[in-house]
């Protein structure tokens, strides 16, 4: 018999157990690890698509705040470009402002030089003129020269008449100290008298005379008292002549400033195209100079 | 020569004998269940395993998605009696390279225990599945005619699986042993190998008719029938 009854009850009885212990120490250990890393695969896949989403967001925000940060560097790079550009044109009109004021008062400064040293040579040629001139007559003036001199004065002396005579008149007449004839060189007593005698017939009366000897009068003789003076004298020609052509000068230098004055005005702003600085007012000033001295 | 292993007596008091086929069970017994809890005492859940724990995780996942196909849809309620046959089958006939071992499965006795499992788990899960009234009616589908068919059928289908799996058992068990007299060389290495291989198919065979029978036995009779597995 190939069925043994017993066995099969044996194994029946076997293969329950079996069934337990499979279930105990197989099935569901085995089960419940699968089931637990599933649900933790898809817990971390969860978490990593939160994180996705997180960091989706994260890289959407720094776009954004990039983008927004690009904006503001463009806008304040053309802030400070045209703060910038506009105080690079203040500086550069500033400095032109200094440029012209620099120039302007260089040229004034060559003008000033320029008239001074005009003014110097105009000085010392008529010093120079003077001195030759005063040299040549104290050269020229001698025994005759001063015979002449003498002439020529008591003439004068006897041409006075008027207010300018009473004057002298009085004051010849109230002086207490002697009165002095002065002359360049010593009168001889002849001339000497004629003078005494002219004056006294002139004033009518006994003036008393005192002759002094100057060289300075370079020639000629001079009578004075009291302030009041009657002279013939080549120095007093010569002052008279100075002082007139002193006078002469002023007046030029005055004409010579105002056109100068006016004339400042207009270098200015010709002369900002040229930026080289050329001294291009010196022929305009070197014009105006002779202007005044033709009307002369 | 032994026809089974239930003619190796290894004890005896009265009634009550240890032939071959009972410790030679209690054998694979031991292996399965020491193996298993070897195993599955320290089970990781983490993505990192032992090779063990990852061969077991792909057998019973294997087993689990084969119920599920079959048309169980509760697999973890099932997986306890259908993977236990499949796994007992399975070993019964891995274990014939060790020489000296004879299958238990080679015994009618095995085979028709087995058997009988099945045809009491059959009416067991029918009726936890939708009551005793609900499986006692699917006796008389489609028509009452039916009903001694039916019965028929539950016997004779029974008798089947314990048939087939003993004779094919045996028959490996014997070709082998007939021929180790015949050409002790290299042929029997031969016929090992498609006894190894007869073997699983048999297991294959019988958990999966067993899950079929159990699934007809579920199975609503209102519900639309489930595509048979194709295997």
């Amino acid at each position: 018999m190939l069925i043994d009854w017993f066995t099969v009850g044996a194994q029946t009885l076997n293969f329950l157990i079996l069934v337990w212990l499979m279930k105990r120490f197989l099935y569901k250990p085995i089960l419940n690890a699968i089931d637990a890393r599933e649900k933790r695969i898809a817990a971390e896949l969860a978490d990593a698509d939160a994180k996705k989403a997180e960091a989706k967001k994260e890289r959407d925000e720094f776009q954004h705040k990039n983008e927004t940060f690009d904006k503001e560097r463009v806008a304040l790079l053309k802030t400070a470009t045209d703060a910038a550009e506009v105080e690079r044109q203040k500086l550069f009109g500033e400095a032109r402002t200094a440029a012209d004021a620099l120039r302007t008062k260089r040229e004034e400064a060559l003008q000033n030089e320029q008239r001074n040293l005009n003014q110097e040579i105009i000085r010392w040629t008529q010093k120079e003129v003077f001195a030759i001139a005063r040299k040549a007559l104290a050269d020229l003036a001698n025994a005759n020269l001063e015979e002449h001199m003498s002439e020529a004065f008591v003439q004068r002396l006897r041409a006075l008449s008027g207010t300018a005579k009473e004057q002298l008149a009085t004051a010849l007449k109230g002086s207490t100290r002697p009165v002095s004839v002065r002359s360049a060189l010593n009168l001889p007593p002849a001339q000497q008298a004629a003078i005494q005698k002219a004056i006294n017939e002139t004033f009518s009366a006994d003036i008393h005379i005192q002759f002094e000897t100057v060289p300075d009068l370079v020639g000629g003789i001079e009578l004075s008292a009291s302030g009041q003076k009657v002279a013939w004298s080549i120095a007093d020609y010569l002052a008279t002549l100075e002082k007139s052509a002193g006078e002469l000068l002023h007046k030029q230098e005055k004409a010579a400033v105002k056109p100068e004055a006016k004339a400042n005005a207009k270098p200015i702003a010709k002369a900002e195209p040229k930026t080289n600085g050329k001294p291009d007012p010196k022929p305009q000033t070197t014009k105006s100079e002779p202007k005044p001295e033709t009307k002369t | 020569m032994r026809l089974s292993p239930d003619e190796l007596i290894v004890w005896q008091l009265g009634w009550f004998k240890l032939n071959g086929t009972i410790v030679f069970t209690w054998g694979l017994m031991l292996v399965l269940a020491v193996g298993s809890k070897l195993v599955t005492r320290h089970l990781s859940v983490d993505l990192a395993r032992s090779r063990w724990q990852n061969l077991l995780e792909i057998v019973i996942a294997a087993i689990e998605k084969q119920i599920q196909e079959v048309g169980l849809q509760q697999p973890k309620k099932y997986i306890g009696f259908l993977g236990t046959l499949f796994l007992f089958v399975a070993a019964s006939a891995l274990c014939t390279i060790i020489p000296g071992y004879e299958p238990p499965t080679a015994s009618l006795s095995t085979t028709v225990a087995l058997a009988l499992c099945v045809f009491v788990a059959v009416p067991f899960f029918g009726i936890a599945g939708q009551g005793v009234g609900g499986y006692l009616k699917s006796y008389a589908e489609p028509t009452f005619i039916m009903l001694p068919f039916n019965i028929i059928s539950e016997v004779s289908r029974t008798l089947a699986l314990a048939v087939r799996l003993f004779g094919n058992m045996m028959s490996g068990a014997m070709i082998i042993g007939i021929l180790l007299t015949i050409t002790p060389f290299l042929f029997p290495i031969v016929m090992t190998a498609l006894g190894l291989l007869t073997g699983m198919v048999q297991a294959y065979i019988f958990f999966i008719l067993a899950a079929v029978y159990i699934a007809a036995a579920t199975r609503k009779t209102k519900t639309v029938p489930e595509s048979t597995p194709a295997k």
